[in-house]
Parts: C-alpha cells; sequence; structure tokens
C-alpha cells in the first residue's frame, strides 16, 4: 500500500507524538528544580502561587514524564509500527480515533486537579492522600483509551491473519500488538484500583479505603508497567536498529520467545515492589523475586539477539577483527547512536533491577534515591533515550522534512548520555551508601547531613544537563517540523530482515492460545492467594486526607 | 513441523544466563537459611483508634528481658513518637509502627532496618544494636508536605 494510504494513520500517530512531547516539556522543568533544591537552592518561592511546593512540582514531573509522556509515545508509535509492519490500514479506524479521544480527555481532566495543588499524591497516588475525584477518573480514562486503541490494533492484526492464512505475522506487528496485549492485562489491577476503590472514595461515596489493598492492586499493573514502557523500544532494538546498523535480526524465533516470555512473567512479579510491606506474606514475595529473576532471562536474551544483530551490520559495514566492528558502526546518525548508548546504559539498570528484586538486598535500597537513580536508568535513560531515537526518524517521516541538524541530534544524545550517568550514579550512591530517602524535599530535611552534599550538586549538575539536552531535542523536533526543508527522499520505517526466513520459525512461536493461557495461570498462581486474602478482609478505615 | 534453531554461541549465552541468574537465586535463599526475614508479620490495626488505643496512645520502649525491647513508635504526619530511642549496646530491639493518618516509611540510615507503615496494619521489624552511637530513622514514603521533616534516632548506650 502507498504511503498516502495511511493518511489517518500518520495523523493519529502525529497528534499522540505531540501531546507525549507536550507533557514530556512540561514535566521536564521540574526536574533542575528537584535537584537544585536537594542542592541547597530552592526557586519554589519563585514559582508561587502557580506551584505551590516542591511535592506539587514532583507530582507533575512524575505523572507528566512516566505516565504521560509515555503512555502516548507508546500507543502513538504501536499504532504506526501495526500498520506500517502489516502494510495494511487500520481495520475500524474510528475505534483508534474514539480510543485516542478518550486519552486526551481524560488527560485534560487529570491535569486540571494537578495544575490546581489539588492531585499532589505523587504519580503513586497511594492512599489515604486523596487527590481530587477528576484526577482519578482522568488518569483512568487514559488507561481506558489506551485500551481502545489497543482493541483497534487487535482487529487490524486479526483481519492481516485472515487475509493471510499460515503466514507468520511480521516481527514488528507481532511484537507491538503483543505488548499492548500485555497492556491490557496488567493495567486491570490499577482499573481495579481505581473503579472498586479510590474513585468511590473520593466521590464520597464511601467514607473509607484499604491501603494495602490499593498499593497490591497498583503494583498489580506497576511493574509490567515498565514492560509497557520498554517492550516498544525491544520493537525497535530487535526489529528496526538491525537495519539501521546495516544489519540483519539475528535470531527472528528468539526474538519471538523473548516476547513471549515477557508475556508471560512480566506481570506476577509486582509483590517485589512490597518487599517492605507488612500484612503481606513473605511467601507470595519470594515467589514473586524467583518470577522477577525469571523476567530477567529474557532480556538477558535480548543483549545477546540485538548485539548479535547490530555486530552483523558493524561487519557488513567493514569492521573487523573482536571488537572492531564496533567502530563501524552508524554512530554518526543520531537515531542510531541514541538507541545503541540506550542499550548500553539499561544493561547498567539491569543490574540494578536484580539487587532490587533479591528479597535480601532491597531493604538496602527500598526507597532510597537508589531506586530513582535506577528508574531514571530504566525508564528516564533506555526507554526515553530509545523514544528519542526513534523520534529522529518518526518526526522527519511524519513531517516529510529532514532532520533539522543531525549534529544538534548528536550533541543533544550524548550530553543526555553524560548527564543522565551523573545523575544516576550520584542517586544509587547517595541511596546505597547512605539511605538518603526518595520523594523527599532533602534541601529543607533538618536531617539533612554534610556528608550528602558533593553528591546532591553532582546529581544537581547531571540533572540540569538532562534538562538542557531534552530542551536541545524539543528545538529540533518543532524545527524539523516547522522550520527544516522538504525531505529529498521519503524516509520510511527502517525494517530489519531476519538472518533466515521467519518462515523456518516454529509454528509454537506464532500461536496466541498456549502462551496466554500460560499468562492467566501464572497470575492466578502468584497473585491469586494474597490478592484474595487482602480481598476478603478488606477493611475501609482509612478516611481520605490532604495534607500538602 | 520446524523446530526452534539456536546459534550455538547463543545457547551458550542462554545456559550462562540461566546459571548466573539461578547463582543469584541460591544466594539469596542462603541468606534466608541464616535467618534473614522480610517485613510481612500481618496484624490489623484500625486507624481510628491509632491515638486512642494503647499501646500507640502513650507509645513506649518496653524491656522485655534482659537485652530484648519491644519499641512502640507512632508514625503519624509529621513526627516518630517517640521520637528518641535509648538502649544499652548489644540489644534486640523490636520496632512496632503504626500510622493514623497516611502511609509512612521507616528506615534506619545505613542498615537494612526498612519496612512500610500503612494504616490498617502494624509493622513489625527487629533490629540489634552492637555498637554504641545514634542510628537516625528516616520517614521514606511520602507522606504530605511536611515529609521531609520526618525523623527519629535510637540512642545507643555504653554499657556502663
Amino acid at each position: 500500500m502507498a504511503e498516502n494510504g495511511f493518511r489517518l494513520e500518520e495523523k493519529l500517530t502525529a497528534w499522540h507524538l505531540g501531546i507525549a512531547l507536550g507533557a514530556l516539556f512540561l514535566g521536564t522543568w521540574f526536574g533542575p528544580l528537584q535537584v537544585l533544591q536537594h542542592a541547597g537552592i530552592d526557586l519554589y518561592g519563585k514559582l508561587a502561587p502557580g506551584i505551590q511546593s516542591y511535592y506539587q512540582g514532583l507530582s507533575l514531573h512524575g505523572v507528566l514524564n512516566a505516565l504521560v509522556y509515555t503512555t502516548f509515545f507508546i500507543t502513538g508509535f504501536l499504532t504506526f509500527t501495526t500498520v506500517h509492519s502489516l502494510k495494511r490500514p487500520l481495520a475500524i479506524p474510528s475505534l483508534n480515533v474514539v480510543g485516542f479521544v478518550v486519552m486526551a480527555a481524560g488527560l485534560l481532566m487529570a491535569a486540571v486537579p494537578l495544575l490546581l495543588n489539588q492531585a499532589s499524591v505523587l504519580y503513586t497516588f497511594y492512599p489515604p492522600l486523596q487527590a481530587s475525584a477528576f484526577f482519578y477518573i482522568g488518569l483512568t480514562l487514559v488507561v481506558v483509551g489506551s485500551w481502545i486503541e489497543a482493541v483497534g490494533l487487535f482487529f487490524t492484526l486479526a483481519a492481516w491473519c485472515n487475509a493471510h492464512p499460515g503466514v507468520r505475522t511480521p516481527f514488528i506487528a507481532f511484537g507491538s500488538v503483543l505488548t499492548l496485549v500485555m497492556w491490557l492485562i496488567a493495567s486491570l489491577g490499577i482499573a481495579a484500583e481505581m473503579l472498586f476503590l479510590l474513585i468511590p472514595w473520593s466521590l464520597g461515596w464511601v467514607k473509607g479505603t484499604d491501603p494495602l489493598l490499593a498499593r497490591t492492586l497498583f503494583w498489580f499493573t506497576g511493574h509490567p508497567i515498565v514492560y509497557f514502557w520498554l517492550l516498544p523500544v525491544y520493537v525497535s532494538w530487535y526489529g528496526m536498529l538491525p537495519k539501521q546498523a546495516g544489519g540483519k535480526l539475528f535470531s527472528d524465533p528468539l526474538a519471538r520467545l523473548a516476547f513471549w516470555l515477557f508475556l508471560v512473567l512480566s506481570i506476577p512479579v509486582g509483590l517485589h515492589h512490597q518487599f517492605a510491606d507488612p500484612g503481606i506474606s513473605p511467601v507470595w514475595k519470594g515467589l514473586h523475586m524467583i518470577l522477577t529473576y525469571a523476567v530477567a532471562f529474557p532480556s538477558l536474551v535480548t543483549a545477546f539477539t540485538v548485539i548479535a544483530s547490530l555486530e552483523l551490520g558493524g561487519r557488513a559495514r567493514g569492521g573487523s577483527g573482536l571488537f572492531g566492528w564496533i567502530a563501524t558502526l552508524p554512530w554518526k546518525d543520531p537515531s542510531f547512536a541514541a538507541q545503541a548508548l540506550a542499550m548500553l546504559i539499561f544493561a547498567f539498570g539491569g543490574v540494578g533491577g536484580i539487587i532490587n528484586a533479591s528479597y535480601n538486598m532491597d531493604l538496602v535500597v527500598h526507597n532510597t534515591l537508589w531506586i530513582v537513580g535506577h528508574f531514571h536508568l530504566t525508564v528516564g535513560a533506555a526507554v526515553a533515550l530509545s523514544f528519542i531515537g526513534i523520534a529522529y526518524w518518526l518526526v522527519p517521516h511524519l513531517a516529510g522534512k529532514n532532520l533539522w541538524s543531525p549534529s544538534a541530534a548528536r550533541i543533544q544524545v550524548w550530553s543526555f548520555v553524560l548527564g543522565m550517568a551523573i545523575f544516576s550514579a550520584s542517586h544509587h550512591f547517595l541511596g546505597f551508601r547512605y539511605g538518603v530517602p526518595r520523594r523527599t524535599m532533602l534541601g529543607a530535611a533538618p536531617y539533612l547531613s554534610p556528608d550528602w552534599h558533593p553528591w546532591l550538586v553532582a546529581a544537581a549538575i547531571g540533572g540540569i544537563l538532562v534538562w538542557a539536552s531534552l530542551m536541545l531535542h524539543f528545538v529540533i523536533v518543532l524545527a524539523t517540523v516547522f522550520a527544516s526543508r522538504k525531505s529529498d527522499r521519503p524516509i520510511e520505517m527502517p525494517v530489519a530482515e531476519a538472518l533466515r526466513d521467519p518462515a523456518e520459525t516454529p509454528a509454537w512461536l506464532d500461536a496466541w492460545t498456549p502462551w496466554l493461557v500460560a499468562t492467566i495461570v501464572l497470575i492466578a498462581l502468584s497473585y491469586g492467594p494474597p490478592l484474595a486474602h487482602l480481598i476478603a478482609n478488606v477493611d475501609l478505615s482509612s478516611p481520605g486526607l490532604r495534607v500538602w | 513441523m520446524n523446530s526452534l534453531r539456536i546459534d550455538p554461541y547463543e545457547k551458550s549465552w542462554m545456559l550462562a544466563s540461566g546459571v548466573l541468574l539461578f547463582v543469584f537465586l541460591l544466594a539469596v535463599g542462603a541468606s534466608v537459611f541464616y535467618g534473614f526475614r522480610l517485613p510481612g508479620h500481618e496484624s490489623r490495626i484500625d486507624p481510628s483508634r491509632v491515638t486512642v488505643d494503647p499501646p500507640f496512645a502513650k507509645p513506649a520502649v518496653i524491656e522485655r528481658a534482659p537485652g530484648r525491647y519491644d519499641a512502640y513508635v507512632r508514625v503519624q504526619i509529621w513526627a516518630f513518637v517517640p521520637s528518641e530511642i535509648k538502649i544499652p549496646a548489644g540489644s534486640t530491639v523490636t520496632f512496632y509502627l503504626a500510622s493514623p493518618d497516611v502511609q509512612h516509611g521507616f528506615v534506619i540510615e545505613r542498615t537494612n532496618i526498612n519496612v512500610m507503615v500503612i494504616p490498617g496494619h502494624m509493622s513489625k521489624i527487629t533490629a540489634r544494636f552492637d555498637e554504641p552511637g545514634e542510628y537516625r530513622f528516616l520517614c521514606h514514603e511520602y507522606c504530605g508536605v511536611g515529609h521531609h521533616l520526618m525523623f527519629g534516632k535510637v540512642v545507643v548506650e555504653r554499657r556502663s
């Protein structure tokens, strides 16, 4: 199908990206404010009454960057990848349009109380801190909108399958749809938390809520949401980056196997966020720890397959020797450089993740700045930097323009990596060595220790560098859309060929039923008993409090 | 029917990955074998009664046996009550913590004594203090606009 056959799909993607980048733009400003506050320079006084406290700023930073930017970028990107990979338009376009409108309406609804300091509950919104009902309803609508869009893509894949019986689903479409299937199942936790606990309670229909049950439902979604962020990146690393590097996907079957394992293992791991919680048996926490170790396995497989795919590219470009192929990779292409560096950072994030998942070591770092460092390596750097790299071909494609100043984009990518490395390293150290608590207005804390200061200053330097780098990213994107020249040749979605014909991939790696059954069974085994216990003993005794 | 083909190098990598994760798991298992315990104790408490009923209405440190203490701490916006706990070196202290309002956290600096305090549940965690000195404890869960003000300390005194 010709490119102009995707006019609606391209427009939808562009709208998603626009909102995603708008949210990131706003949310990013609070990063430097936080790190400067920690280092002794408090600028929040100058922002009142617009922004009334550090914690309102922190809520905006978390919700806009971690929830809004990611969700809108991902749904937009996966719509694009699915239709381009299947080479067919959306099956029921109105469904995806409705989904997008619901997401956007939900975002508006949640944004108003956030901006009015009526929802300064951070992006985890643990009750009984009680935000305005509009905040909960708005976020719920964002999730529901993403479901509607997902269903639109399921129909699109089903239509393709009916037209191509017995043919392997193209890898990019497969990975994209699998990500959304996983998200649909995973987000049932947060949906239940919202519908049964938080929304009726914030509307005053019930007097109290059950904070531990709410936390448990939150983390049912709260861990797999990181795979909802990561898997679209893996779609790009496996399915596109090898092409950008001049190589081929090293193993189509193992790429698919990794995705299936993520479907099965992403969800039954959430209790590792609750190792320090009372009221949940260590036995179930232990099971979730084991499953968290298991979900590290497909990421380790990914490391091999993706690096081997890039090596094929480096060698095809004339690289030789054990490491010579690394130098010949297309480092000058900012889209490639961003994603290759994101991968390198993710290796460190992965090691930290295994530490966090470990029963005993987690207690050393739980709720300390270590976690903030970890989160910024994984989501803040590996995911966001990959999205940035993707934007460097996707935005030119959508706008029909050349990327404005690839050299500025290269500076942007490297300064982002440097800033994030400094920021994250100092946060890891502060958390591990001193147990400095996260999400805390440290500059005003009476217990602020002089030992921490040099590291907090380092974190501030790193944080400001990341902020400046992101500002450059916005300039590049806007200049590409509005000030760049029409592209000389069409910019297409990079699609990596597999080293071996995907038709050789065994059929069980393209069959949904067994994997979906395994997913449901594993969730039932790992979450069924502890959730049933909490639900059977539900205790709606905590009234809402607004103490910010 | 096609079978799954895996490159020999990748096969070794996958095997090594599996072994590595298994060894990590054994290491965690060993710590449990040697006595490490996660929090997870279940004891429900009505948040509206925390400030009214004993033991949290007037929380105190009680010596249960020589060298063994129970420390009851009310964790509320925005203070630990009591905020100072004095014990002699070599003591084992079991902390019982309850919140009358929102979620809080309890971490003793530079240790693995780390537990959430969630309304509706009493948290319990045990620590042994051998070295004299001051050990600060902090709230590490966001609990409102005064969150950063919450801290206290365990003062471990030299045995006379």
